[in-house]
């Protein structure tokens, strides 16, 4: 299979993946935006009317992009992590590269992912920030969150078709996770010898970055720089793992 | 040129998950590996352009996982496969179509799958709706088509991506008589353009008219292999002494 039909080949997934998930609703590919604009209308409610808490007039941005970021996190791992098994009659039965299996699966999450921030961005303007030269560095910032959990979920599906427990280690481990992101707290608040943890944790990375990026209008390139080298070593690891495992998928499916 | 070779190729089954982690940990700990059983066993055959080779044998004598050899989805654990051309394979009807998209996405999904460019599969939609004979049904979800509808589709798509080898397990028996008779005339023709196809197949006119050689599976092993009514009388003449043993 060439080059460019192998990009087709992703995008005809990816857009299978999102057919899919709205079809037989009568609101069909409206609710893709109607359910974060949903999410994100309760919490700004919440975190400025009920919940305001002394963190700023902004906590409520502060709290989307943490729950953007991670939830792209969490529900792109999960879904990458059973994509094999999910497609397991395809795999046995008709020769395709596996590896795009997961990488559809992450990235249609990641076309969800993108109307979110599409969303917040919306939400930042209104909330009287402006749009600043930073902005540039956004993309950078998603595609290293996208590379990152392909690299996870290359790793992940791989195993699970022989390990069946891969999918509950994955849960627990983005359980765990929920914590170890700052979401409902920021950095400032925690205590210096812990910063090792938040620093070395990309999806941690992601949500400092994006507030930096949003709120504050100022970047850390040491920050990006880490979460590049870190989403690239996981993407190289997974995809090793990866094509060690897949020759025999089809026997275990 | 399209080739198929098998070189001593021997496949065992996978012994599946239960027991898996537990007999890994036995065997690393030094207990009794348990006697593998053999899908295919020193399996050696060679297929040129143009030849078309039935695949027969008893249900469980390795057919589906030769085809499955030749189509790349595994790897045997001994010998060696060689194939040069692209590969079709009919190995399950709607093999990855999703039942909630239509006739018309799952083609194009398939098309893609196989291999084909946007403009390619473009190009090819008309001749692969016509020769499926579906024009009314395919926008509707695929869920609606009978098993017939879902073989005539998927046989289309097949054979349209231009294929150098065309493998077919069994599928052609779902398909109505005239269906069928077009199926093996299109067969014929991709004989005739260059094309290997392998066939595992009961329905008849098929082995008989599309097929120049045979190969005979049992157990794993090629029992037998040469011009196709010779094998077929042999093969029939022993299934035949089976049935009426019972």
């Amino acid at each position: 299979m060439t080059r460019s039909n192998l990009g087709y080949l992703l995008s005809t997934l990816i857009l299978r993946d999102f057919k899919v998930r709205y079809r037989n609703m009568s609101l069909g590919i409206f609710w893709s935006l109607l359910n974060p604009l949903v999410m994100m209308a309760v919490l700004s409610f919440i975190f400025t009317r009920i919940y305001a808490s002394e963190s700023g007039k902004n906590y409520h941005l502060t709290v989307l992009t943490g729950l953007v970021a991670y939830s792209f996190f969490s529900l792109g791992w999960s879904s990458g992590t059973v994509s094999i098994l999910a497609n397991a009659s395809l795999i046995k039965r008709v020769p395709v590269p596996r590896e795009i299996i997961p990488l559809a699966t992450v990235l249609a999450n990641g076309m969800h992912f993108l109307i979110q921030v599409l969303l917040l961005l919306v939400l930042v303007l209104q909330a009287g920030i402006p749009a600043n030269g930073m902005w540039v560095w956004l993309p950078v910032v998603l595609v290293l969150e996208a590379v990152f959990i392909c690299g996870l979920s290359l790793a992940a599906s791989a195993l699970d078709v022989y390990f069946r427990d891969v999918r509950y280690i994955v849960e627990s481990t983005n359980l765990v996770m929920f914590w170890l992101v700052p979401i409902f707290y920021s950095f400032a608040v925690i205590p210096e010898q812990y910063h090792w943890v938040y620093q070395y944790n990309p999806v941690a990375a992601v949500v400092i970055l994006l507030r930096k990026i949003l709120l504050e209008a100022t970047i850390e390139l040491r920050t990006i720089v880490n979460l590049a080298i870190l989403s690239a070593g996981v993407f190289a690891a997974g995809l090793w793992i990866f094509r060690r495992m897949k020759p025999r998928f089809a026997d275990y499916l | 040129m399209p080739c198929v070779e098998f070189q001593g190729v021997s496949k065992i089954y996978s012994r599946q998950s239960r027991e898996f982690f537990w007999r890994f940990l036995a065997e690393a700990f030094g207990g009794k590996k348990a006697a593998p059983l053999y899908a295919l066993s020193g399996v050696d055959f060679r297929a040129e352009s143009g030849e078309a080779v039935a695949v027969v044998g008893r249900n469980g004598a390795g057919k589906t996982t030769l085809l499955s050899l030749v189509a790349g989805l595994t790897v045997p654990e001994a010998g060696r496969v060689s194939v040069e051309g692209r590969v079709s394979p009919l190995l399950e009807l709607g093999a990855g179509y999703h039942p909630d998209l239509t006739g018309r996405e799952n083609v194009m999904i398939n098309a893609a799958v196989l291999g084909l460019s946007r403009a390619e599969s473009e190009r090819c939609w008309d001749r692969i709706v016509d020769f499926a004979e579906l024009h009314d049904s395919i926008d509707e979800p695929v869920r609606t088509y009978s098993q017939g509808m879902i073989m005539r589709l998927a046989f289309s798509v097949a054979v349209h991506v231009d294929p150098d080898i065309l493998l077919v397990d069994e599928v052609l028996a779902v398909g109505d008589a005239p269906f069928q008779s077009k199926c093996i005339e299109r067969l014929k023709e991709m004989k005739r353009q260059g094309a290997i196809l392998l066939c595992v197949s009961h329905v008849n006119p098929l082995l008989r008219e599309v097929c120049d050689r045979a190969l005979w599976l049992e157990n794993g092993r090629l029992r037998q292999q040469g011009p196709v009514e010779e094998v077929l009388v042999e093969y029939e003449q022993a299934s035949g002494q089976l049935s009426a043993i019972s």
